[in-house]
């Protein structure tokens, strides 16, 4: 009988194990490989050789391309965490009822019906030399030329990737809102907390596996991207994803799988660190 | 076990085996069909990839038409065609490539060689793509000039020769002069030099293509006009001449130069249409699109040359047989002018063009190929006007623009270096 359910649990894990070395561990054990083989310019070759690394880390292009992408990933966290918390909080402790509280989180998903490359492309007219933003803008008597910056430029990638991932930050952190004993708030009230001491000292601490893992959908997200930052940015600027799209496009496999791989490296790392701060399994 | 359990298995059970039953009778209906019709051209299905240009849905109805079998199209920008023809011949039957395309596929065997015995009109092809002179006083340009990537010395060759072998590694279809598009409009002043792309006047309002091999032969043509540079050969360029090209782009896109880089046909036009550029590399029918929504766009003729560039069909390793006779049949077709006539009508030319004369009206002829005023108004292939009566054509007739080509695009011996140049230059 003890045996039997020992191979019934074996056999439960088989199938996802199998999938998860089939579709993630074998890709990415092939991606590992392919770098380290060599490329002519259209054929790939099997070779053992440090030339992909050793050119990845021997330029300067590099450096800035990752630090490009820290930026981005950065600046959009901090962004979606702030927008994303806000709408969460009001969700979970403004709003009352349960039916409102539903209605109002799907009317946050709605454009998510369409695609995300419709999302982004329409940005493009709306920001442009002569888009709405900038017409609306001059009708107003706020500018007398029409903004460059707004397009095809840093400022317009963000607002871009902000509006893509902020429902990522706000579903787990509502979430995990929900989830907080409304006693407890009832009792800081109770013991004279300010608003302020309440959020900071009992919603701030319980929301944080929320925090966290809307944290690790957006920094992942915005750091493996590419096309949001080719369409937004004009093609003018690079992150770390368009590195590997170039290579590919340019048939230098071996040369993407490398930068790929320390693409990964680098993820993981930022994801371990962040896990560092809550364990997501405890709160789970 | 618990009974409802049981029941859910025999339901389950049941459903199998009725779509087990359901799929054998249509395998057996797919199965038996072709094995009927297999010695019917008309179940012939020939797989064409290629650039936006000439993949289009009105040939592909045309050819079911005049010829009985399908054709099935896919669009794809350079780079990913390039990819396509080199790593996955399987998935095509007929490639539609440009001719630096072909010097970077060939090697790889992915395509076999055409006799040129089989295709009618080839005595009719221009002399571009024969002996490279398209009069016999021309010279021929820089670059990859096609007939120099045109023949092999036989089926399975893997070298290019430089005479007229009878053996073609693509048959040309399609071809045209590259040079600036500009907003007339909005700049209102004559443009005559290539070197006016980085002029300060337009900063943030120009834009390049982000196609590496095309892009870099535009700078070429800039940094020659302005002087900077003189080059040996501006398709086959050394490396101190790359660094000095994309250090002239690099200093003039970090001081704003640039509006945006475009990779794709549509992005370009959009560009352009929007105002966000008004002067940029561009192609034809991208222009003809500008015009089409009514706004003024010139493909400005500049004193230094055109940049140019051709395309044509190869053919498949794994095709064989019926499947080659049909795009032996199919090439043929596609040379006897209909097609032809369909792409000057959007401002290209036709690889023989005297064909393609008998499917376009007197006046098209007129406009398109020997640069005379319009008698009517001229109408794109989808029926937008582009032209009125008394128009010229930009740049005046085929010779004229033809031979005033400065150079092919190009692969260059540097090309690997190159590109990581070019890499270096996006995220500049």
């Amino acid at each position: 009988m003890r045996l039997n359910r020992h191979v019934a649990g074996w056999l439960m894990a088989t199938p996802l194990s199998l999938v998860l070395a089939l579709f993630l561990l074998l890709p990415i054990g092939m991606i590992v490989i392919v770098s380290f083989w060599g490329a002519t310019e259209f054929s790939i070759y099997p070779a053992f050789q440090f030339d992909n690394y050793e050119f990845l880390f021997g330029s300067p292009v590099t450096y800035s391309v990752f630090i490009n992408t820290f930026k981005y990933a950065v600046v959009t966290w901090f962004f979606t965490l702030t927008i994303g918390f806000t709408v969460a909080y009001f969700l979970a402790f403004h709003v009352r009822s349960l039916t409102w509280q539903i209605a109002l989180f799907l009317v946050c998903t709605i454009p998510f019906w369409t695609s995300n490359i419709i999302r982004m492309i329409s940005w493009i007219p709306f920001l442009g030399r002569n888009g709405l933003a900038n017409s609306t803008l001059i009708s107003w008597g706020v500018i007398d030329e029409p903004v460059e910056w707004l397009l095809f430029s840093d400022f317009s990638v963000i607002l871009t990737f902000v509006h893509l991932y902020t429902l990522f930050m706000v579903v787990p952190i509502f979430n995990t809102m929900m989830r907080i004993d409304k006693s407890l708030i009832e009792a800081a009230y109770d013991n004279g907390a300010t608003g302020f001491q309440t959020l900071t000292n009992i919603i701030i601490p319980l929301t944080k596996p929320g925090i966290m893992i809307g944290s690790i959908f957006v920094v992942t997200l915005v750091m493996g991207d590419f096309i949001t930052v080719r369409f937004m940015s004009g093609s003018q600027s690079a992150n770390v994803g368009r590195l590997i799209s170039n290579d590919i496009a340019l048939l230098q496999y071996p040369s993407a799988a490398a930068t790929a791989v320390v693409l990964l490296a680098t993820v993981l790392i930022v994801i371990a660190v962040l896990l560092r701060f809550v364990d997501i399994r405890k709160e789970l | 076990m618990t009974p409802s359990k049981k029941t859910g298995g025999m339901n389950r059970r049941s459903l199998l085996k009725g779509a087990a039953a359901t799929a054998a009778i249509a395998s057996t209906n797919t199965i038996g069909a072709p094995m009927i019709w297999a010695q019917n051209i008309k179940d012939i299905t020939l797989r064409q990839f290629g650039t936006g240009v000439s993949n289009l849905n009105d040939v592909a109805t045309k050819v079911k038409e005049d010829l009985g079998f399908t054709l099935e199209m896919t669009a794809l920008d350079s780079d990913a065609v390039t990819q396509r023809a080199a790593t996955q011949p399987d998935s095509f039957d007929i490639a539609d490539i440009e001719y630096w395309i072909c010097k970077k596929v060939w090697p790889t065997g992915n395509l076999q060689a055409m006799d040129t015995s089989k295709i009618a009109n080839y005595d009719k092809i221009v002399g571009i793509f024969r002996d490279g002179k398209l009069t016999p006083e021309s010279t021929i340009a820089q670059g990859t000039a096609p007939h120099s990537v045109g023949f092999v010395e036989g089926p399975g060759g893997t070298e290019f020769v430089d005479n007229e072998s009878g053996w073609m590694t693509l048959i040309p279809t399609i071809y045209n002069a590259d040079t600036l598009g500009i907003r007339p409009d909005l700049i209102n002043r004559p443009i005559s030099n290539w070197s006016e792309l980085l002029n300060p006047e337009f900063k943030g309002k120009a834009s390049i293509l982000d196609i590496s091999s095309i892009g870099i032969m535009d700078m070429a043509m800039v940094c020659e006009s302005m002087g900077e540079i003189s080059y040996g050969d501006k398709g086959n360029m050394t490396k101190e001449e790359i660094d000095k090209t994309f250090a002239i782009f690099t200093e003039a896109k970090k001081a704003g130069q640039f509006r945006a880089f475009w990779k794709t046909f549509d992005e370009s036009v959009n560009l352009m249409a929007s105002g966000e550029v008004v002067i940029q590399s561009m192609w034809s029918p991208a222009i003809t699109a500008v015009k089409s929504r009514g706004i003024p766009c010139v493909y400005q003729p500049l004193e230094e040359g055109y940049r140019s560039w051709g395309g044509g069909l190869g053919l498949s390793n794994s095709l064989s047989g019926l499947e080659l006779e049909a795009a032996y049949e199919y090439i043929n077709w596609y040379l006897s002018g209909w097609v032809g006539g369909y792409l000057m009508r959007q401002g290209y030319y036709s690889a023989v063009p005297e064909t393609s004369k008998e499917f376009m009206s007197e006046n098209e002829w007129g406009y398109w190929f020997e640069g005379k005023a319009a008698t009517d108004t001229i109408t794109s292939p989808t029926g937008d006007p582009l032209a009125q009566a008394g128009d010229v054509r930009d740049g005046g007739s085929f010779t004229d623009r033809m031979g005033a080509v400065a150079c092919w695009n190009a692969v260059m011996d540097e090309n690997q270096y190159m590109v990581r140049k070019w890499n270096e230059f996006i995220a500049a």
